[in-house]
């Protein structure tokens, strides 16, 4: 099966674009067949994914099966398509696949009255085989394609519920946003394309580090990175994923927790030995990863709307893999990201559950005491909670602490400083959302009932993994993961007991303080409200970043149409009134010369054969003469 | 020694005293004079080429002929024009002719 | 141009034919009355038609005799005395438009200028050719033969003419 399942790789993306192609034709009309097929065809992709897997962990180090295709042949250009299965692949397409299966079984409880249950689970199908693509192509220029792909089933699956105009919105500013990282980007795979000629990534990872004119990489490097910045919401491309929340919330535990905001990471680790040769690079990666992490926590501070704590906590970690990133802890980052996308999705379809339950209500405040009537969502959400705050032994403790090793061993004590005091506010306000949710003195949410087992099944499932996955990177499995996901130019650095302990502490801090000001009401939350107003009102406001967009683009916008206009009509029409007004005055100066006088006319004419006479004599002389 | 060159002088003066008619001359019939005589000048001007470098064959006289004819029926209709101006406006002064005018 | 040592009759003949026309030629355009400008006209036609003679071609020298000196000449006459209206000394003045008898002088003469220096600054080969000893044969030969087309459009052009002039010249009859 393995030997059928490895040059065939290709079925895992092609199934789900099967599914999406027979939903949108045909099966459309049998809502519970098109959710079938989808979930069935998804499933199969996530056998096949296993079997790849078992090929590609079978050998130390990992084996690498690369199977490539002539697409496009022209002078001076060839295109190939190709299949890469290395470890890093592997570990997506685990990721992806398993993710995207639990999601879609959640979503037919989720989506259950929902008049567009089949186009629903066609797009879901689509972003799948996108997704897959993505992870499985070995070229700059396959993946670009595959990348806008998930863009657009973004942009279909934020303005699913597309009567609403905030949803209409959001999609277009997700898709906008996006095409500006991805200008960036397809600018970078250009400059790639020119340099070396070449753009597979075994071809590159040749040619790259031998490359010696460092100064032409930075700026491509820094151009590659805007692809990522944009699909992975890195500020100040970050604007569109918390108004991404307006999509159903599957899809925001799919899309905007899990998987595509992954993408760009996915990215940053398979470019690796690109960023990793140009320093400069890595530092703006570092330094851009820390501040969104940074920025992003504080902003999840103020926020009332559950979904919108999730997104910016989701903005957060990102900030943390790209980081590890920069510093170079590329197996930090990659772990990172696949213990994220376990409990952050796990903490999506949670609320997602509580969302369903209290019949559309977001606002936290607004919900209360959900433990009495939602046990298994409770307790789901608390182990997502804490793999997020980076408890140990959950996953989230190994990968996170991973990285402020990496930070802290490689130098950037800055840096390290600031992954920990986002640790403590990210335990703070998780716990926060907890505490007021399902534990608080409101009493708005005993009313609400358990979601039925099609959604609480998968919540088990993912917390499972959130509790279990991170071990195969732990100092107990000699760091299985590492052995497989890591890059010559990356740092595994020996994990260190201080820094260990030192993030479990920041991390109980943030859950006792959170306790405190929300379950014991040891001070009274409004009154620090009242206290710091101002930075309350920045932080709820999101920095006002949403309004200096809007503000920029009317300026630039409407001053270029105001410089167009100005041109178009002093200019342009100047010029054509310009040849209006010499034609009309030549004919009013030129009418004189008919006067009705024959031998004026004659004359004129001889004056004409007279210039020929002697413009032929002259030529006649200077020739001979 | 009087060759071409001397011929083709002959042709030019004549043709410009004919030009000067043309340009100066206030009586259509007098107009209509120093077109013939730049008409001639150009006969004279083929019938030397003719002798002088073609020898041989009779193209320049032929020429002539053609140029003779020519001549002959545009001054017949000329002269017809300008006896039907006379009986509109009693004048042969090309002055007054000026209908045309802007 | 000229070289005075090389001088025979043929170029003193030349001289003296040239001269008359070109005199006559004068007379046409300068003599304020038309009559007298229709004899000069008359002259010129008869020296032009004695430098056809000198240059080898008589066919054309009797035609241009025939032709212009007998029936064009006489048409002009015929249509002077037919438009005189006022005393003939004064029929044939120059243009009172002082602008254009200048314009017209100065054009003339810088053609006439142009004219010689383009004949002054060629360098005139001389040609040997035997020339042609029945050339109205090889006229005839020449005008029914290769240029037969333009000979039938002649034709037709001068009908053309004829019947035009009438028609002109008799006008629109008033009932």
């Amino acid at each position: 099966m393995t030997e059928f399942i490895l040059p065939n790789a290709w079925l895992i993306p092609f199934l789900p674009f099967l599914g999406f192609a027979l939903i949108a034709l045909f099966l459309h009309r049998w809502p519970k067949v098109s959710a079938g097929v989808s979930i069935a065809l998804i499933a199969a992709g996530f056998i096949f994914s296993l079997f790849v897997a078992s090929a590609v962990f079978s050998e130390p180090g990992g084996a690498v099966y690369e199977f490539t295709t002539r697409w496009l042949e022209m002078s001076g250009l060839k295109v190939d398509m190709g299949l890469l299965l290395d470890p890093l692949s592997a570990v997506m397409l685990l990721v992806v696949t398993s993710i995207a299966t639990l999601v879609q079984i959640y979503s037919i409880g989720y989506m259950k009255e929902d008049p567009g249950f089949a186009s629903y689970f066609a797009y879901q199908s689509l972003f799948a085989a996108s997704m897959l693509g993505l992870v499985l192509s070995n070229n700059f220029g396959q993946m670009f394609v595959f990348w806008e792909l998930v863009g657009i089933c973004s942009y279909f699956l934020i303005g699913f519920w597309f009567g609403l105009p905030s949803a209409k919105n959001a999609a277009i500013k997700a898709f906008v946003t996006n095409r500006v990282g991805d200008f960036g980007f397809l600018l970078g795979i250009l400059f790639l394309q020119i340099i070396f000629g070449t753009l597979t990534f075994s071809g590159l990872a040749e040619a790259v580090p031998a490359y010696t004119n460092m100064a032409l990489m930075v700026p491509v490097a820094v151009l590659l990175f805007l692809g990522p910045m944009g699909k992975s919401a890195q500020f100040p491309l970050h604007v569109w994923l918390p108004d991404a929340m307006e999509g159903p919330t599957p899809v925001s535990a799919l899309i905007h927790a899990a998987t595509m905001v992954a993408a760009g990471v996915y990215l940053v680790a398979r470019a690796f030995f690109i960023f990793s040769s140009v320093p400069e690079a890595m530092t703006v990666i570092a330094v851009i990863g820390g501040f969104t992490a940074l920025f992003a926590a504080t902003i999840a501070l103020a926020q009332n709307d559950i979904k919108r704590i999730l997104a910016y906590s989701t903005l957060s970690q990102l900030g943390y893999m790209m980081m590890a990133m920069g510093v170079g802890a590329m197996t930090a980052g990659m772990f990172h990201l696949t213990t994220h996308a376990f409990f952050k999705s796990l903490l999506f379809l949670g609320a997602g559950s509580v969302i369903h339950a209290m019949a559309g209500e977001q606002d936290i405040w607004k919900m209360g005491n959900l433990s009495k009537k939602m046990p298994v969502t409770t307790w789901t959400f608390i182990i997502g909670a804490l793999a997020l705050a980076g408890i140990p032994p959950l996953s989230g403790f190994w990968s996170k602490d991973e990285i402020l090793l990496g930070a802290y061993a490689s130098g950037h004590y800055g840096l390290y400083i600031l992954g920990a005091f986002v640790a403590f506010l990210t335990a703070f306000y998780m716990f926060r959302l907890i505490f007021v949710a399902f534990f608080g003195s409101n009493k708005e949410g005993e009313h609400a009932h358990e979601s039925p087992g099609v959604m609480t099944v998968p919540l088990i499932i993912l917390a499972v993994a959130a509790v279990f996955v991170g071990f195969v990177n732990s100092p107990f499995m000699h760091h299985l993961f590492g052995e497989f996901i890591s890059h010559p130019m990356g740092i595994q650095p020996h994990p260190s007991s201080m820094i260990m302990i030192s993030s479990s502490l920041i991390a109980v801090a943030g859950i006792v303080l959170a306790w405190l000001i929300y379950q014991k009401e040891v001070i009274s939350h409004l009154a620090l409200r009242e206290r710091f107003k101002g930075i309350h009102q920045l932080l709820q406001n999101k920095y006002y970043m949403d309004e200096f967009y809007a503000r920029m683009g009317q300026i630039f916008v409407y001053g270029a149409a105001q410089l167009m206009f100005w041109f178009d009509i002093h200019v342009i029409n100047a010029f054509v009134d310009l040849v209006a007004r010499f034609t009309g005055k030549s004919g009013d100066t030129l009418k004189y010369t008919e006067d009705g006088q024959v031998q004026n006319y004659a004359l004129y004419m001889v004056a004409g054969a007279l210039i020929l006479v002697v413009v032929a004599t002259m030529a006649a002389v200077s020739v001979i003469a | 020694m009087i060759g071409l060159p001397h011929y083709l002088l002959l042709g030019s003066f004549l043709f410009c005293i004919g030009v000067f008619g043309v340009l100066t001359r206030r009586n259509a019939i007098a107009v209509l004079m120093s077109i013939e005589l730049m008409l001639n000048a150009v006969n004279i001007n083929l019938v030397a080429a003719n002798k002088f470098a073609a020898a041989d064959a009779v193209t320049g006289q032929l020429l002539a002929v053609f140029v003779i004819v020519v001549a002959a029926a545009e001054i017949a209709v000329g002269l017809a024009l300008i006896i039907s101006i006379f009986r509109q406006r009693k004048s042969v002064e090309l002055n007054d002719f000026n209908l045309l005018k802007w | 141009m000229f070289n005075i040592s090389a001088f025979s009759l043929y170029d003193a003949v030349f001289i003296v034919i040239a001269g008359v026309t070109l005199l006559a030629a004068l007379g046409v355009v300068l003599f304020p009355n038309i009559i007298y400008s229709a004899l000069s006209l008359i002259l010129t036609f008869l020296g032009v038609a004695a430098i056809f003679f000198q240059l080898n071609s008589g066919f054309l020298g009797v035609i241009q005799i025939l032709v212009y000196a007998g029936a064009i000449s006489v048409l002009i006459l015929f249509a002077v005395m037919l438009l005189m209206n006022t005393e003939p000394g004064r029929t044939n003045l120059p243009t009172t438009r002082l602008k254009t008898l200048f314009a017209g002088g100065g054009i003339t003469a810088m053609l006439l200028t142009a004219l010689i220096a383009a004949i002054g600054f060629t360098k005139w080969t001389e040609f040997d050719l035997p020339g042609v000893d029945n050339s109205v044969g090889m006229l005839a030969e020449a005008m029914m033969g290769d240029y037969i087309i333009a000979f039938e459009a002649a034709a037709i052009m001068l009908l053309t003419a004829v019947v035009g002039a009438i028609l002109i010249a008799k006008g629109v009859q008033e009932k």
